[in-house]
């Protein structure tokens, strides 16, 4: 009986170590050690034994047993290993194959240079004033210095609905309204919106394009304050190395009017075709506002005064991102749109 | 504006500044030079020639054989083309090795045969524009007006040695439209003084009363008229100086009478008119108002019916001028006229303006009128004149003028103080600057006990008040020299509205869910403009609008946004999903519109894909009904949605979107044949009113305390008839289920051969929630079954 177990510990053994998958190694547990294997069988056999001999076969059955199952879980561990690697290896990827697209939209070029703007005169203590697209002849003109008959309606054709209605020509009603209820409070304003002209649309017009329009009123605005504040923005929109120009021009809502530039953001001066050889790019109109605008809206213009400023978004994304054709702002393409996707920051 | 700055030199110093520099010193005072432009530019070995000798070619019909005078005793034999050419003319030669502009090259050629030493060249071929060549001379060559010495160098005989300024300029500065008004401004920026013309003249012994009579029946309108006569006149060509420096202004040479009144226009900006004495016929001029219905037949060979409100001049009975916009053909000076009325006149801006408009005529003469002439140029502009006609048309000026004269010429005065110059500046400039800019603009000024009395010339009508006198001493001292400061109030918090705020939330809602942001045009045509719209009103037209494809303002966004699809997908991008918020105008109660900004997005396509893995998802209505839910979750409000048909949409899958119960949106999907017409596949459209999601105030957010406790679901499987809706489902589940029913969802929705006709299946998994403790089983099932129960009685079976 002791020369069968050895045999039977060296079998099992043998085995243990020939298992070449858990399956294999459990098959050889189940054979070996199992309720009806063979050990167990030996082990019934022993009260056939005189009774001396049992404790000591007992003891050496226990031992096999025991020398069985370490082997078994010992190469179990082994065999576990291997078939997790193996496991691995066959689940290896192609990384390099495109990811499932995460769904993104994104705004509108317009918008975006708008919100830009937004957001600098927002940090600046300003509120978002918006009104009406179609307007009162008396918001539209002459509420700003601009009484029928003027030459400076020479600039705007518009597009009429009735004799006293129209599509606004700019932004600037809303300044008009919004001084009309601050009731000669003082006011710290822009205004982003769509406004209409009656223009052919080409390359470089549109019936419709977008306008944003700033103004300041209050105790003792200066020409200087006008200046400084549109080289913050200039700095901000187009880089802190920019520096602007004011040339003089002429709004009926303002007086003195200026002009400003900035220097050309592609060469830095030097002259390039985006500053057309001259190093300076127009950027946007501005002024104090004119007497006559603020007294209609009910202000005191030997008290308060102020400055106004007003620029087109289509111009300054077309500087910025060296788009040709103004055109592409209202066809959609979403070739088009969708390059004003990333980050520039 | 064009201005010749060789001409310019007559009356101002430019102090031999090179016209760029002189053009961007002009630019930074205020008025912008918008073209600097070079009237020799591509011109080279150009020499004035004498045709000798000029004899038809043998070969060809339209070909001469000149022999011309080049200068140097040379005699070169040119073959030339125009029809005008002829022995005796002295002419413009472009020899062999000459340049012309757009780099054309004169070389020795052969033409059918006969050598031909160069080209006797037009004034086109010089670069410049057929419609100012002199008429006589706008098919053939320039013959030149003077016989000139052969060899002489065309571009200085010919003043085209010169670099003309272009001006840009703005409605305020009408006194710059005209090169004396332009020698003031430079003569301001560059400290230097004006030279007017001087005029002097010999007057006949007969006087210009003599032979005509002058009344003005319209004072308001034509406060100031100057008539004079000039008589025995010699209508011709104008010597060449005339001729090129009207050329150069851009206008072109006709006759020597015509030529002086254009070229006065140009010198002093005081528009001319010339009669033609013999057609006025009756020795008088009236100017008045015009007869309703009254007719004019205009130089430009136009008839033209007359209201009352417009001005004529008469010859006291019939129009012979509309007045300061255009001449009439009755009256016009030709080539026999041997007596010229020239008038020069004050009317009043607002009447031209209104005339020109109505008759859609404007003239070099109607523009300086609606902005206003200087009045004290209108006599000496009339002088001017006189002397031009006895010196270039050999004409005899009769003695004294007929004038009207009701004018108030007198010069405006303007009060400020140097302090409010500074402080509306932010700057400390000194009494004596601002003296010394004011005396360089010729402004006389007194200062009297810190108030500066400025007398502004009349030529200036844009300087009326204190800004207006700002202005000017600031662009003068320069705008570079204003500091940059901040404005000093008080610190305003600044910020978005809610609705702003919102709106800019729900904008990055509808990208970050993967729509593009679009914008299209308010103007539409009138089918497109109600169509899809929620509350259609009566449409709203433009007075003039540019064409019908922009003529009404859109009631829905969707017609110009379903466009820009079918623009995309006409470029094989089959796949789009874009949206828009912006105004659509309604008729409302208040005069103006009723503009609600709404919201719309259209998706065509695939709305996923992923192909390599399998997943392609093309866009469907509950893509879209998604969207909205989510935007609608995002901004606080709860939305329902019931079942409705709109023309366009497809009658199974369209619905309305309500708040409150009330309706404020739409979608759906496009109907077939509404794809069809806009070349679309399946394409889904959403609009909403989103300004009353936006003003809607939303509750404050209160935090729920995350419960320890377990949910417990249940699922329920049901056979319906097909035309129940799950939301109606969903209503008995809920009003059945109690407060321990926490979550109603739909899993599974089965339409398939496996149901009997007109019949779906549909199962719900239901999720039971108790906050304070953990649910029995007996409990949920009781609730289960109560909601198991009220499914039954509403016809629902159990699957």
């Amino acid at each position: 009986m002791e020369a069968r177990l050895q045999e039977l510990k060296n079998e099992a053994l043998e085995k243990i170590q020939a298992a070449q998958t858990v399956k294999e190694l459990t098959d050889v547990r189940v054979a070996y050690l199992g309720k009806k294997g063979p050990i167990t069988d030996v082990l019934k056999g022993m009260g056939k034994l005189p009774a001396e001999e049992r404790p000591k076969m007992g003891a050496l059955a226990n031992e096999v047993r025991a020398e069985v199952t370490e082997s078994l879980e010992v190469r179990m561990v082994l065999l576990e290993e291997q078939a997790i690697n193996e496991k691995l290896q066959s689940e290896t990827i192609d990384i390099s194959l495109p990811g499932r697209p995460a769904k993104t939209g994104n705004p509108h070029p317009l918008t975006r240079v708008v919100e830009e703007i937004e957001d600098l005169f927002l940090s600046m203590g300003y509120e978002i004033a918006e009104g009406p697209e179609v307007e009162k002849d008396y918001y539209n003109f002459e509420a700003l210095n601009l009484p029928k008959g003027h030459p400076a309606r020479d600039m705007q054709d518009s597009f009429y609905i009735t004799e006293d209605i129209l599509l606004r020509t700019h932004t600037s009603p809303v300044q008009a309204r919004t001084m009309e209820a601050k009731g000669g409070e003082p006011i710290k304003i822009i205004c982003p919106g769509k406004v209409y002209r009656r223009d052919n649309d080409d390359a470089t017009h549109s019936h419709q394009f977008t306008q944003i329009e700033g103004l300041v009123v209050g105790e003792d605005i200066r020409m200087s304050d006008l200046k400084g504040t549109l080289s913050v923005f200039a700095k901000k929109m187009f880089g802190e190395d920019r520096e602007i120009r004011l040339r003089p021009s002429f709004f009926p809502f303002t007086e003195p009017s200026v002009e400003m530039d900035i220097s050309c953001f592609k060469c830095g001066g030097s002259g390039c075709n985006v500053c057309k050889k001259t190093g300076w790019i127009e950027i946007l109109g501005a002024g104090m506002v004119h007497p006559n605008v603020l007294e209609m809206a009910g202000y005191d213009s030997k008290r308060l005064t102020g400055f106004a400023f007003g620029m087109g978004p289509e111009r300054i994304a077309m500087l910025k991102y060296g788009i040709e054709d103004i055109r592409h702002f209202y066809t959609n393409d979403v070739r088009f749109l969708t390059q004003f996707q990333r980050t520039e920051l | 504006m064009l201005v010749s700055t060789k001409w310019l030199k007559e009356y101002v110093n430019t102090q031999d500044l090179p016209p760029v520099e002189l053009g961007e010193k002009i630019t930074r005072a205020g008025i912008e030079v918008d073209a600097v432009i070079d009237r020799s530019e591509g011109l080279a070995n150009l020499v004035v020639g004498y045709v000798t000798e000029c004899a038809k070619h043998p070969e060809a019909d339209k070909l001469s054989i000149c022999q011309v005078d080049v200068g140097g005793g040379e005699i070169d034999q040119i073959i030339c083309g125009a029809p005008n050419i002829a022995q005796g003319q002295s002419v413009i030669v472009a020899r062999p090795g000459a340049k012309l502009p757009g780099g054309m090259k004169i070389k020795k050629a052969k033409l059918r045969g006969e050598v031909s030493n160069g080209m006797i060249c037009s004034l086109q071929e010089l670069g410049i524009e057929t419609k100012l060549v002199p008429k006589s001379y706008a098919e053939g060559i320039y013959v030149l007006p003077e016989k000139a010495e052969p060899g002489t160098d065309v571009l200085s005989y010919l003043d085209l040695d010169d670099t003309v300024l272009e001006l840009g300029l703005t409605p305020n500065r009408a006194d710059a439209m005209s090169m004396l008004g332009v020698a003031y401004e430079v003569g301001a920026i560059l400290e230097e003084e004006v030279s007017l013309p001087e005029i002097e003249y010999a007057e006949a012994a007969d006087s210009a009363e003599s032979m005509l009579s002058l009344e003005v029946d319209a004072p308001e309108a034509n406060p100031l008229y100057v008539a004079k006569v000039v008589r025995n006149v010699k209508v011709k060509e104008s010597p060449l100086w005339l001729q090129q420096r009207l050329m150069a202004a851009g206008v072109r040479p006709h006759n020597n009478v015509v030529d002086v009144t254009n070229y006065i226009l140009m010198e002093y900006g005081q528009p001319l008119h010339a009669f033609d004495y013999d057609s006025l016929g009756t020795g008088n001029i009236t100017v008045r108002q015009a007869k309703e219905g009254e007719k004019i037949t205009t130089l430009d060979d136009t008839e033209r019916t007359l209201s009352a409100h417009q001005l004529v001049i008469t010859n006291g009975t019939d129009p012979v001028a509309l007045a300061g916009v255009m001449g009439g053909a009755n009256s016009e000076v030709s080539d026999e006229t041997t007596t010229v009325v020239i008038e020069s006149a004050y009317f009043a801006s607002d009447s031209i303006r209104r005339t020109s408009k109505d008759h859609n005529l404007r003239s070099d003469a109607s523009s300086r009128y609606e902005k206003g002439v200087d009045p004290n140029r209108v006599i000496p502009a009339a002088e001017r004149a006189a002397q031009l006609l006895s010196e270039l048309a050999e004409g005899e000026v009769l003695a004294g003028s007929l004038i009207f004269d009701q004018l108030d010429k007198q010069e405006r005065v303007v009060k400020v103080s140097p302090d409010f110059i500074n402080s509306r500046l932010g700057m400390k400039i000194r009494l004596e600057d601002m003296l010394d800019i004011l005396s360089r603009l010729k402004f006389n000024t007194e200062a009297v006990n810190n108030q500066l009395i400025i007398e502004v010339p009349t030529r200036r009508q844009d300087i009326q008040i204190e800004e207006d006198v700002v202005e000017e001493i600031a662009r003068l001292y320069g705008y570079d020299e204003i500091p940059a400061t901040l404005p000093r109030t008080d610190a305003t918090p600044g910020g978005l509205s809610p609705y702003q705020a919102k709106r800019r939330i729900a904008r990055h809602f509808l990208e970050g869910a993967g729509l593009l942001q679009a914008t299209t045009y308010s103007l539409t045509s009138e089918a497109a403009a109600t169509q899809f719209a929620l509350e259609p009103t009566e449409t709203t037209r433009l007075l003039m609008p540019m064409s019908e494809e922009r003529s009404i303002l859109r009631q829905s966004l969707l017609p110009h946004l379903l466009e820009s699809l079918s623009y995309n997908t006409a470029r094989r991008i089959d796949s789009a999903a874009l949206y828009e918020t912006g105004s659509v105008f309604l008729k409302g109660q208040d005069e103006l519109l009723d503009e609600q900004e709404h919201l719309a997005i259209v998706m065509t396509g695939l709305w996923l894909d992923h192909s390599w893995q399998g997943e392609k998802k093309a866009v469907d209505f509950f893509v879209a009904k998604g969207i909205v839910e989510g935007l609608a979750e995002k901004l606080g409000l709860e939305l329902s949605f019931e079942r409705g048909e709109m023309d366009g949409l497809h009658p199974g899958r369209t619905a309305f979107i309500l708040l409150d119960g009330k309706r404020i949106g739409v979608i759906g999907a496009l109907h077939p044949s509404e794809q069809k017409k806009r070349d679309l596949k399946e394409t889904i459209v959403m609009e909403l009113n989103l300004a009353t999601l936006l003003t809607r105030e939303t509750e404050a957010l209160v935090y729920t305390q995350v419960s320890r406790y377990p949910t417990i679901s249940r699922d329920v499987a049901l056979v319906l008839s097909n035309i129940v809706e799950a939301q109606t489902i969903e209503g008995v589940i809920r009003k059945a289920g109690g407060k321990l029913l926490k979550d109603v969802r739909v899993f599974d929705l089965y339409e398939g051969d496996r149901m009997d006709e007109g019949k779906k299946s549909l199962a719900f998994s239901l999720r039971y929630f108790d906050p304070e403790k953990t649910l029995t089983d007996e409990e949920v099932n009781a609730a289960h079954e109560k909601i198991i129960k009220a499914l039954t009685e509403s016809g629902a079976e159990l699957r």
